[in-house]
């Protein structure tokens, strides 16, 4: 659907934070509360919002630790990549599995309490996937950004 | 600062990363409280740090956003100068989705959100090869996200 600058600007501000009364939102982009409800309308039932998320800190559930896999499969075996997503999924320490195109394969998110459970998880649950070639840990130090905001 | 939660707290976690638009009323039904209560608990999580922030999901394909991209980033003149302007720089690049600074083969983990891949190279060239001390960087194409429930991790016990 065709978007107008009115629009682009609620979507930015409902991107990045929808806990805000419509009262805001609408006096920060010039209209009334009633034409940016109707706008909201329009392009919820459009598709172009397609729901609310809440972000979560992950540390303050007490996962100190997380660590970015990146995977390399050995593609010679039949069904490499099913059989390894469909065992993957059922960890529920990996918070995302994401197929790519480039030097490595799969990458994952793996959170741990700390780094002995991270060290059990590891050795227990993600080694015993089936079609490692080889596996490359980025551990998190410190996250400066992290939203799903698109560049509107 | 990891905050105490019991089993209650972890099931309303669970409805609402399953569901971010859940009002205080449909998730007191969920888990079994009063709107009231749901809505206590809710604003708990909130002050307590755990839940951040509540957003709009916007569809990326309707507006025109088709490729997703993971950088490793490696700082190529280290110091703690270079390590501070290049922070600052690339979190002001708004297709930068996401920017961690982390340990191990790369310094830096970066995703950007591109229309296209002409969109992605304009993006790559001009704002992040451009980033001050930037040095070797590697780019890998996200294919496919596979759904999963990151929920699962907070099931009624507290071990997972």
């Amino acid at each position: 659907m065709q978007t107008d600058p009115t629009d682009r600007h609620i979507l930015r501000l409902l991107q990045a934070d929808a806990s805000k009364p419509m009262a805001q939102i609408a006096a920060a982009t010039g209209t009334s509360p009633g034409a940016c409800w109707r706008r909201v309308e329009r392009l919820t039932a459009a598709g172009v919002i397609r729901g609310h998320r809440i972000s979560i800190d992950m540390r303050a559930l007490g996962f100190d630790v997380q660590v970015f896999l990146r995977i390399t499969l050995d593609k010679t075996a039949a069904n490499a990549f099913d059989t390894f997503i469909a065992e993957a999924q059922r960890i529920p320490n990996v918070q995302s599995i994401e197929t790519l195109l480039g030097r490595v394969d799969i990458r994952m998110d793996v959170v741990a309490r700390d780094l002995a459970h991270y060290q059990e998880v590891y050795t227990t649950r993600i080694l015993a996937l089936p079609h490692i070639a080889d596996v490359e840990a980025l551990m998190l130090v410190s996250e400066l950004k992290n939203s799903e905001a698109l560049a509107i | 600062m990891t905050a105490d939660l019991d089993d209650t707290d972890r099931a309303i976690l669970r409805a609402l990363i399953e569901d971010g638009s859940l009002s205080a009323k449909a998730l007191g039904a969920a888990v079994g409280l009063s709107q009231p209560a749901a809505w206590r608990r809710m604003k708990r999580l909130e002050e307590a740090g755990v839940i951040t922030g509540r957003h709009a999901v916007l569809d990326a394909e309707t507006l025109g956003f088709g490729v997703t991209v993971f950088l490793g980033v490696k700082l190529g003149t280290k110091g703690r100068v270079s390590l501070v302007e290049f922070e600052r720089a690339v979190i002001a690049i708004p297709e930068v989705q996401v920017v961690q600074h982390v340990l191990g083969v790369y310094d830096y983990r970066l995703k950007v959100v591109a229309r296209d891949l002409g969109d992605f190279e304009r993006i790559l060239r001009r704002r992040i090869m451009t980033l001050p001390g930037v040095g070797e960087i590697e780019s890998n194409v996200l294919l496919s996200k596979e759904p999963l429930t990151p929920a699962a991790l907070l099931g009624g016990a507290p071990r997972s």
